[in-house]
């Protein structure tokens, strides 16, 4: 008992001593880039409750939500097709594995180059670059399903199509979020990092923008709040990814 | 997965099935370059591309940036796991560490990397610091889940056993609970060491820190496309030996250990 | 011949033989049989006899290299319609994401059978087997024994006219098994389908069939038939003590000796034919 009301006490206590002792040091030092916490939470609320939100947290949003979800469409429907058969999945591997160790940034210039500065240029790198976990992990999981229950489907008249439905799709589904899961922060990244090379809105063009502008405070406002949204995209994966795969991790559990 | 020396005929199929593949991306490209079904200015054909690639090999230029780009790499890595490894064994072992580290560690992770470009900016300037720390930021965390996770993961009968047989508690780390933690540490850096490419590269593409980056940025500046999609090309290479040799490595040294196969995503 | 009922099943001539590195190997080599509407009808044989095999070529699973499976007078190119399968092993046929109603229901989905009458099918099942009170459980949180009868249902909701079970009790342990078995031959008392079983066990075989077919060592051909003609309704206790069923039980033994059983099993990995089973009978 007094172990754990121990352990709960430090817990609570090292990060507010930290912030404390931040808020002393910074009043103290007076230093450029590391303006005092009151300053930051007085232009975050100036900033980000709500007036930027239309202008510039929305648009990256919506990057990020379009992005996404072409890369979970393509990463699984390509995924699934690749992984019913053997010869064009090994053709394709090869291809696969380059491109998902190519680092997405890279293709930004050839985005830039195709597609000028615009929304679909961002989209294009968030595809590009956060694609291939999907993919690879879809073609893994359909790979992996158990050959037994393909069988006994088959011997039950199950036709194709409700095989890969009633069958593969479910049972690759653990991998298949997995890829998921990987994917979201890159694609979190390429959000970011799409906005800051000629960029004219969004977060990621805010921060580097107020940096320009050794607007000091706004620019930690944004860092922040690329955490918050980093935080609240993984908390609301999590939730979705434990409704869906509730029999995984339980069957998990319980086997053996 | 890539297939590591496997014995055997499916790796000989799959290799000459994966060799087609490519050719037939390949070709494809040179053919729909040729025939101007996309604008040639932006598609140069393949051939074009791999002249550019050929013209650049011999020039010092072309490795100097690799060597730049891979120093940002190495240096933060490096750093991301002298600080990480450490501390994931703290928190792994001792649950004090873990409980005060908590909430920091939950406040900071999620933060993108890359959101911390302009604040690296601003503390270190726009050369090899700036880099690292950036790579370093975003490696730490992977190798550092995968350490906790390491020592977490060794079975209480294990230790229970080096218990009987008179292990010491530093004993009991030192042969027990490091090696089996290597396992995920490995897995750890393979995963960080992607990330660290792409931190590199960013850092040298939004910033214009010397390396791949600045390079392909510049070219496509320049309007020299074959250059541009050359040293993108080189750039994926880069990242691919990177991830294939982390891989043969990790494979090598840890056949004996499920995790190799089971990848806890941080 | 024409005095006997017309068979449901007719199996001719079947061989099927598998490409390896260097060659072909035969698992089934000219198998003929018959079994009529009904019938309950064991296949026994040494492990790795290539009984499996047959029955997935029987199932439609797998093309034979030569000669045909006919049912109801139709050559069997894919799994039929009329036909219900339940596989050895319990853990890959149950689907772990649906609950245990699902799971009976499933192939009736995809039959296009609507959603009312499908509940129905699969209630009345699952009271036939025992289970009505574990419909809303994952197949998961079941004994194995339990998962196997969930298979049976399955089969059952499905309506078949001819049950095949590949060796279905052979992961349960030895009590479960004797349940599961008096279970079947409530089953196919009431609904009166034809089964085609496959067991390594001759016990189980001699208990559970009306007929024996004893299959060779591989390549495997049908060595001798045994007519079982012990009376129904059938005990565990009382039917195993007659007599009779200790000879039926001596001559299964005696041909599978004969045909070279308990050689090293190859392909399965269970215990050799006439295992402790029948040593510790009465």
């Amino acid at each position: 008992m007094i172990r754990r009301g121990l352990l709960l006490t430090l817990e609570i206590a090292v990060p507010v001593l930290l912030l404390a002792g931040y808020a002393v040091w910074a009043a103290r030092a007076q230093s450029f880039y590391f303006p005092p916490l009151g300053t930051i939470q007085e232009r975050f609320a100036q900033l980000w409750l709500f007036e930027r939100v239309p202008d510039d947290l929305l648009p990256s949003l919506r990057r990020l939500g379009i992005g996404y979800v072409l890369c979970v469409l393509l990463g699984v429907g390509a995924g699934l097709l690749l992984g019913v058969s053997r010869v064009v999945q090994q053709a394709v591997q090869p291809l696969a594995e380059f491109l998902r160790a190519l680092p997405a940034v890279a293709l930004i210039p050839f985005g830039v180059l195709v597609f000028g500065f615009g929304d679909s240029m961002r989209i294009f790198i968030i595809v590009v670059g956060a694609v291939w976990p999907i993919l690879l992990n879809t073609i893994d999981g359909v790979r992996g399903v158990d050959p037994g229950m393909l069988e006994m489907a088959r011997a039950y008249q199950v036709g194709r199509w409700g095989r890969i439905r009633g069958i593969v799709v479910p049972a690759a589904l653990p991998r298949v979020v997995a890829g998921m899961r990987t994917s979201l922060s890159i694609a979190i990244i390429l959000m970011v990092v799409s906005e800051m090379v000629a960029g004219r809105d969004g977060v990621g063009y805010f921060v580097l923008e107020s940096q320009r502008r050794f607007a000091i405070s706004d620019m930690w406002t944004g860092i922040i709040l690329l955490g918050i949204v980093g935080y609240l995209a993984n908390f609301l994966f999590v939730q979705a990814e434990r409704r869906l795969l509730r029999w995984h991790r339980e069957s998990k559990g319980l086997a053996r | 997965m890539v297939e590591v020396a496997h014995p055997g005929r499916w790796p000989r199929r799959s290799f000459w099935l994966g060799l087609v593949g490519v050719l037939v991306v390949l070709v494809t490209l040179e053919l729909v370059a040729r025939f101007e079904l996309l604008p040639a200015r932006w598609f140069p054909p393949v051939t074009v591309v791999f002249g550019a690639l050929i013209e650049l090999l011999p020039t010092g230029d072309l490795w100097a940036d690799v060597g730049r780009t891979l120093q940002g790499w190495a240096l933060g890595l490096g750093l991301a796991a002298g600080l990480a490894v450490p501390l994931g064994l703290l928190i792994g072992s001792v649950e004090p560490a873990y409980r005060a580290c908590r909430a920091v560690i939950e406040f900071l992770r999620p933060i993108p990397s890359v959101a911390l470009i302009p604040a690296a900016v601003l503390l270190f300037g726009i050369g090899t610091g700036m880099k690292v720390f950036l790579v370093a930021f975003a490696a730490f965390w992977p190798i550092l889940f995968q350490a906790v996770y390491g020592v977490q993961d060794v079975s209480p009968g294990v230790k229970e056993t080096a218990r009987a047989y008179g292990l010491g508690p530093l004993a009991r780390f030192g042969r027990v609970v490091l090696p089996s933690t290597l396992a995920y540490v490995a897995t750890g850096l393979r995963i960080s060491s992607a990330i660290a490419l792409i931190l590199a590269v960013t850092a040298e593409l939004v910033v214009g820190a010397a390396g791949l980056g600045r390079a392909i940025v510049t070219a496509q500046t320049a309007a020299q496309v074959p250059r541009m999609y050359a040293l993108i090309a080189v750039t994926g290479i880069l990242g691919w030996l990177l991830s294939t040799g982390f891989h043969a490595v990790e494979a090598r040294l840890l056949h004996w250990h499920p995790a190799q196969r089971k990848e806890v995503l941080a | 011949m024409s005095s006997s009922p017309p068979a449901v099943l007719e199996v001719a001539s079947l061989a099927k033989s598998y490409p390896v590195r260097g060659g072909r190997t035969e698992a089934v080599a000219g198998v003929s049989f018959d079994v009529a509407p009904g019938e309950f009808v064991c296949l026994v044989g040494p492990s790795g006899c290539g009984k499996t095999t047959l029955l997935r070529c029987l199932a439609g699973l797998l093309a034979p290299s030569a000669g045909e499976v006919r049912l109801a007078g139709a050559p069997v190119r894919r799994p039929p319609p009329q036909m219900g399968f339940v596989s050895q092993d319990y853990s890959n046929s149950m689907l772990p994401w649906l609950k245990v109603d699902k799971n009976v229901t499933f192939p009736l989905r995809h039959k296009g059978i609507g959603a009312r009458r499908r509940a129905e099918l699969a209630a009345e099942a699952l009271r036939v087997v025992g289970l009505s009170e574990f419909a809303r459980h994952y197949p998961w949180q079941l004994s194995g024994g339990m998962q196997q009868r969930v298979a049976i249902a399955r089969a059952l909701a499905y309506q078949p006219e001819i049950l095949l079970m590949d060796e279905p009790f052979a992961s349960v342990d030895a009590q479960t098994r004797g349940e599961l078995e008096d279970l079947l031959l409530d089953v196919w008392a009431t609904y009166g389908v034809t089964t085609v079983f496959v067991t390594h066990d001759i016990d189980e075989s001699v208990y559970l069939a009306d007929r024996v077919i004893v299959l060779s060592r591989r390549p495997s051909t049908v060595a001798r038939q045994v007519t079982v003609g012990l009376p129904r309704p059938r005990d565990q206790i009382s039917t195993k003590e007659l007599p009779e069923f200790t000879r039926l039980r001596t001559e299964v033994m005696r041909t599978i000796a004969q045909v070279g059983g308990g050689g090293p099993a190859s392909s399965e990995h269970r215990a050799p034919p006439g295992s402790s089973r029948v040593a510790a009978s009465p």
